[in-house]
């Protein structure tokens, strides 16, 4: 190895693995280097673990010396603190896993193991991936690479602002409403959520399981596409993973858009939207335009109760997921207690953050004593409207596209006092973990202040290949994904 | 003083017969040491998730379709909310508005012979929860996982019973028929059968239904007597005494025979029940309800009444001999090895009964087999041996001396004598020493007769076949 | 809607999670603004419409019944706060 570019692309390090230009235990050095010196700066990682990524990268390099062709053999890659990694410590960015070390492996991570990749570290995120600006991980914020004054995004803040930095070259997130797209856009990376089900959430820990779902960050749809191809598969441990044959994601990269139709909803380009990222977007349909795509005006009338239908369903379900994290078989337990009640509430209050405790006091009154119905059936029922918004527009677009977020990546502070200011920065990314549709989100410019913006593309149920095809397509004639901080 | 009614609704949960739980691949044997049944699914790890058993369901569907009622083919788990230690998810995964299994119902037998339809509410499916230890800790409670997860059926029924009496043959019908559908081993002591009776008063001729209160977890029928005696007493006592009954969950003490109400937990009524977001809608399509159905054993009902006319027996016979599983299968067999009808029932309800109770046995515990049985009865139906010696017969099998019946008759002589000639010389030798016998005999005493008949018997060490003998006499005395 | 402090601490106990008196004034402001937010919802008639919460609508996949697992124990409990002869450790508690 002469010169390592930390801001190769998944594609380029597996392409020099294969012809013998990069070792994987040169890589893992590499990274884990740049990692030890730039963490405490970004604090993206919150584990490190030396001994065990090399121990890894010298097995991925015995195995490529054996003849193994595994798709990713020896490729690095930082795992979300979400997912679990036997012998690894998994926090989940709470206090209350602070000394958990996970007994199993995800099936996710397993997946991306058995394709061959390297386990660099664990990634920061926001406790329990609640929040959209990394500011409540118990283990600190993460700073933006391209400007430290600024949040990340979230909740996977650590795996977007890792892979931006170099220090790593692809990483995985979750997303319950927007966790990894927006993060993708404050970032300057190409972002995947895939169709509910594609991905086992076996493993990973939970936030709300009707909407969470693992993906790839990486800097070019193609990379995702890659990545995609090693998490995605049926899972047996996991009642809702979708029992279908392997797809190859890469397959229609190389189609021309010829024909594509893009729908642009009424909804995603009014007010809200700041004017310079609605212009960045506009520019960036022109591109598509010259693609060959069209565009058509489409609308989404449901698409408005997203917000608050989400903010019934998620916080329901974590109320009742996080149940688990009572002080008795695993995570914190409070150091005094009177008795049994005294021990859950102390060690509850302490293990988890303000956040977490947020949504679990608000997801415990929406399902309490007759409020079920105005609450969670309700949304249950808007998160059927919303869907069949989109079925209908999908008779006369094959793509929806707008802006990932309404504004670009914001100050630390800007809206930790306000909740609801926060959570209406997942406006646009909320509506397709409601429905379980893929959506992504990929470079497609700059607003006023510099800061990047985010194309958002919704895909139809399983269409990934097709919303895949569209970015790799745009990312050929553009060069937003190729921009890195200079860190 | 005014007259009292007693109503009760019962509550069974009915642990189901699979290898593994219901929803992780961790075994439901009894009795390991602790927490080492208890995988990732079970102690509800971070990242574990619950993926259900189809051995749970379909034993279900098979209760359903055995009491007639309506098998739900879009069914609903849900999650219901509360923090104990032994519940290590913070909730029970259970089923709430859409059960998989609604109405249908069980008739109960009475002792007086009348029969009551039982009418049951629904039947759903859920998980059972650990078990906690409170004695070999000082000041801690040990929490063991083995049985969280474990699969119930939770049968509810609607509060129709009117007496301690009904109570338990409602439970006790129940228990039999678990144990004929092959869903539940039926083990009352290792917890597999527990039941939850809801007990309420009210003045006789009132419609409202008193405050109830709810005797939790009875394991045995006994218990469940006492503790419904005492529970009624109790509560009529206190309305007596001018005090309201407050609605409550309360524990039997087998110790003392009384119930106790638990300490109350006061948010114990909010348990915030939604669809379980991990576990989308269990469908059962038509042809795996057809498929269940078609394996159904025989019922109760349907094998009661073919016994009756297959093998002419009376009612009674007939429902005692179907009421469980095992018994019947027992009879066939006795029947299917040779046996007269009848005489299989006589002696299954007569002296193998009384054996089994006397040394507290199941019939599956049965030292006398049914083919041996079996034997007996075919020697004393072919006249080898009479029933008197039949008995003796049975003991001696019964204490194992010896393979069957044919081989005890051979080695202890007890061939019945039917020989003419030899039956005559053993009358001819009693004759000579009865004279006074022959004379009350001839002056019209019938009783005379029978004294020397059993004189006869005597004189043949039970093997003479009395029939013969009897003729014989009169034919000499004639 | 509005929660008074009472449904704070209701359902601050019914989540068991301890809360001071300055911990509710904060969430209840903080709730309020989300309630706000969510009551929005409130207003659509969705009357016939079928509720739904994952997308394809998907139907429950079983398992055959048939033993996977083996014992862990001791590697489940190194995680513990407080274990004893393979049982895990609570106060005592009184039914």
């Amino acid at each position: 190895m002469s010169v390592w570019n930390p801001f190769a692309t998944v594609a380029e390090t597996k392409a020099a693995l294969d012809r013998k230009q990069v070792s994987a235990s040169e890589l893992a050095e590499h990274y884990l280097a740049r990692a030890e010196a730039l963490n405490p700066t970004l604090n993206a990682y919150v584990t490190l673990d030396r001994d065990k990524t090399l121990a890894e990268a010298r097995a991925a390099d015995a195995r490529r010396a054996s003849g193994d062709t595994a798709a990713l053999l020896g490729v690095p890659v930082a795992h979300k603190d979400i997912y679990l990694i036997d012998g690894w410590r998994t926090t989940c960015g709470s206090r209350m896993l602070e000394n958990f070390v996970a007994p199993y492996t995800s099936t996710v991570v397993a997946n991306m193991a058995a394709a061959g990749m390297v386990t660099l570290g664990k990634l920061n995120m926001d406790e329990f991936a609640m929040g959209s600006s990394n500011e409540t991980s118990y283990f600190g914020t993460v700073k933006n690479p391209w400007d430290l004054t600024r949040v990340p995004g979230g909740s996977s803040g650590g795996s977007a602002a890792a892979v931006a930095a170099g220090l790593a070259p692809a990483s995985t997130g979750t997303d319950t409403g927007g966790s990894i797209r927006q993060p993708a856009m404050f970032c300057n990376l190409t972002g995947l959520k895939p169709t509910y089900g594609i991905c086992s959430r076996y493993g990973i820990i939970a936030f709300a399981s009707s909407l969470d779902q693992a993906g790839p960050f990486a800097r070019t749809a193609e990379d995702c596409a890659l990545l995609l191809n090693a998490m995605a598969g049926f899972d047996p441990h996991d009642a809702t993973s979708l029992d279908r044959p392997r797809e190859d994601y890469t397959r229609n990269l190389a189609r021309p858009l010829a024909g594509l139709r893009i729908g642009l909803p009424r909804e995603f380009f009014g007010e809200g939207v700041a004017p310079d990222i609605a212009r960045a977007v506009d520019a960036a349909l022109d591109v598509y335009r010259k693609l060959g795509a069209t565009t058509v005006e489409i609308s989404l009338p449901n698409v408005k109760y997203s917000v608050p239908a989400y903010y019934v369903v998620a916080p329901a379900e974590a109320s009742s997921n996080l149940s688990r994290f009572d002080g008795v078989r695993y995570g914190h337990r409070a150091e005094r207690y009177d008795d049994l009640l005294d021990l859950y509430k102390k060690s509850r209050a302490e293990g988890f953050g303000a956040e977490v405790k947020r949504r679990i006091l608000i997801g415990t009154y929406v399902l309490s004593h007759g409020y079920y119905d105005a609450y969670y059936l309700q949304a249950g029922k808007l998160r059927r409207l919303i869907a069949e918004d989109f079925k209908r527009a999908y008779e006369v677009c094959d793509l929806v596209m707008g802006p990932t977020a309404p504004e670009s990546a914001f100050a630390f502070g800007a809206k930790s006092d306000d909740p609801v200011k926060m959570y209406l920065n997942d406006i646009f990314t909320i509506c397709a973990n409601l429905t379980g549709q893929p959506a992504m989100s990929h470079p497609c410019g700059v607003d006023d202040s510099g800061q990047h913006v985010g194309m958002h593309i919704i895909g139809n149920y399983l269409d990934e290949a097709r919303m895949l095809n569209a970015a790799h397509q745009f990312q050929r004639a553009t060069d937003w994904h190729t921009r890195h901080p200079s860190i | 003083m005014a007259q009292w009614e007693i109503v009760i609704g019962l509550e069974t949960h009915v642990q189901l017969t699979t290898q593994s739980k219901i929803f992780s691949g961790s075994s439901t044997a009894f009795g390991a040491a602790p927490n080492t049944q208890a995988a990732i699914v079970d102690l509800a790890l971070p990242g574990a998730l619950p993926v259900m058993n189809r051995g749970a369901v379909e034993r279900a569907v098979r209760f359903g379709l055995a009491i007639g009622a309506t098998i739900n083919q879009r069914s609903i788990m849900a999650r219901k909310n509360y923090f104990y230690p032994d519940l290590p998810k913070g909730y029970q995964i259970s089923q709430f508005e859409t059960p998989i299994v609604q109405g249908g119902g069980l008739t109960i037998t009475l002792d007086d012979g009348a029969t009551k339809f039982i009418e049951l509410t629904r039947a759903h499916l859920e998980e059972d929860a650990g078990k906690l230890v409170h004695d070999l800790f000082e000041g801690q409670s040990g929490v063991d996982l083995n049985r969280a997860g474990t699969p119930l059926l939770e049968i509810v029924t609607e509060p129709v019973m009117r007496s301690a009496h009904e109570a338990i043959a409602y439970a006790r019908a129940l228990h039999n028929l678990v144990r004929y559908l092959d869903i539940c081993d039926g083990n009352m002591q290792e917890g597999s059968f527990r039941c939850d009776v809801n007990v309420s008063v009210r003045p006789l001729g009132q419609t409202e239904f008193g405050t109830r209160r709810e005797i939790k977890n009875l394991n045995s029928f006994k218990f469940m007597q006492q503790a419904i005696d005492y529970e009624v007493r109790w509560q009529i006592e206190q309305i007596e005494d001018g005090k309201k009954i407050v609605q409550a969950t309360v524990l039997f003490n087998p110790d003392t025979g009384e119930t106790r109400a638990m300490r109350t937990k006061e948010d114990a009524m909010d348990y915030r029940y939604f669809p379980d977001p991990d576990l989308p809608p269990l469908v059962i399509t038509d042809a795996e309800l057809e498929r269940i159905r078609a394996a159904l054993p025989e019922l109760p009902a349907a094998k009661c009444a073919r016994f009756a006319s297959q093998y002419g027996l009376p009612a009674y016979d007939a429902t005692l001999l179907s009421q469980d599983g095992a018994t019947a299968a027992f009879y066939e067999a006795t029947v299917g090895g040779g046996a007269d009808a009848k005489l299989a029932a006589n002696w299954m309800l007569g002296d193998l009964a009384a054996a089994l109770n006397r040394e507290e046995l199941s019939i599956e515990q049965s030292p006398v087999g049914a083919a041996q049985l079996a034997g007996v009865i075919q020697r004393i139906s072919d006249g080898t041996i009479s029933h008197k010696i039949g008995k003796s017969v049975f003991e001696a099998l019964w204490n194992g001396e010896g393979e069957n019946a044919d081989a005890i008759i051979d080695t202890r002589g007890l061939r019945q004598i039917s020989d003419v000639g030899a039956l005559e010389r053993i009358v001819d030798e009693v004759l000579a020493r009865s004279a006074a016998q022959i004379a009350d005999y001839k002056a019209g005493k019938e009783k005379a007769l029978m004294s020397i008949v059993g004189q006869v018997m005597k004189a043949s060490q039970g093997k003479a076949n009395p029939a013969q003998v009897n003729e014989i006499i009169r034919r000499r005395l004639g | 809607m509005s929660l008074t402090t009472q449904d704070i601490e209701r359902i601050a106990h019914l989540a068991r999670i301890a809360v001071t008196p300055s911990d509710v004034t904060d969430v209840q402001a903080k709730l309020a603004g989300i309630f706000q937010l969510i009551d929005e919802m409130q207003a659509v008639d969705t009357r016939g419409v079928e509720p739904m919460s994952h997308g394809l609508d998907m139907v429950l996949r079983l398992r055959e019944d048939a033993v996977t697992e083996t014992n862990q124990r001791d590697k489940f409990q190194r995680n513990a706060p407080a274990a004893a002869d393979g049982y895990y450790l609570v106060p005592k508690v009184i039914e």
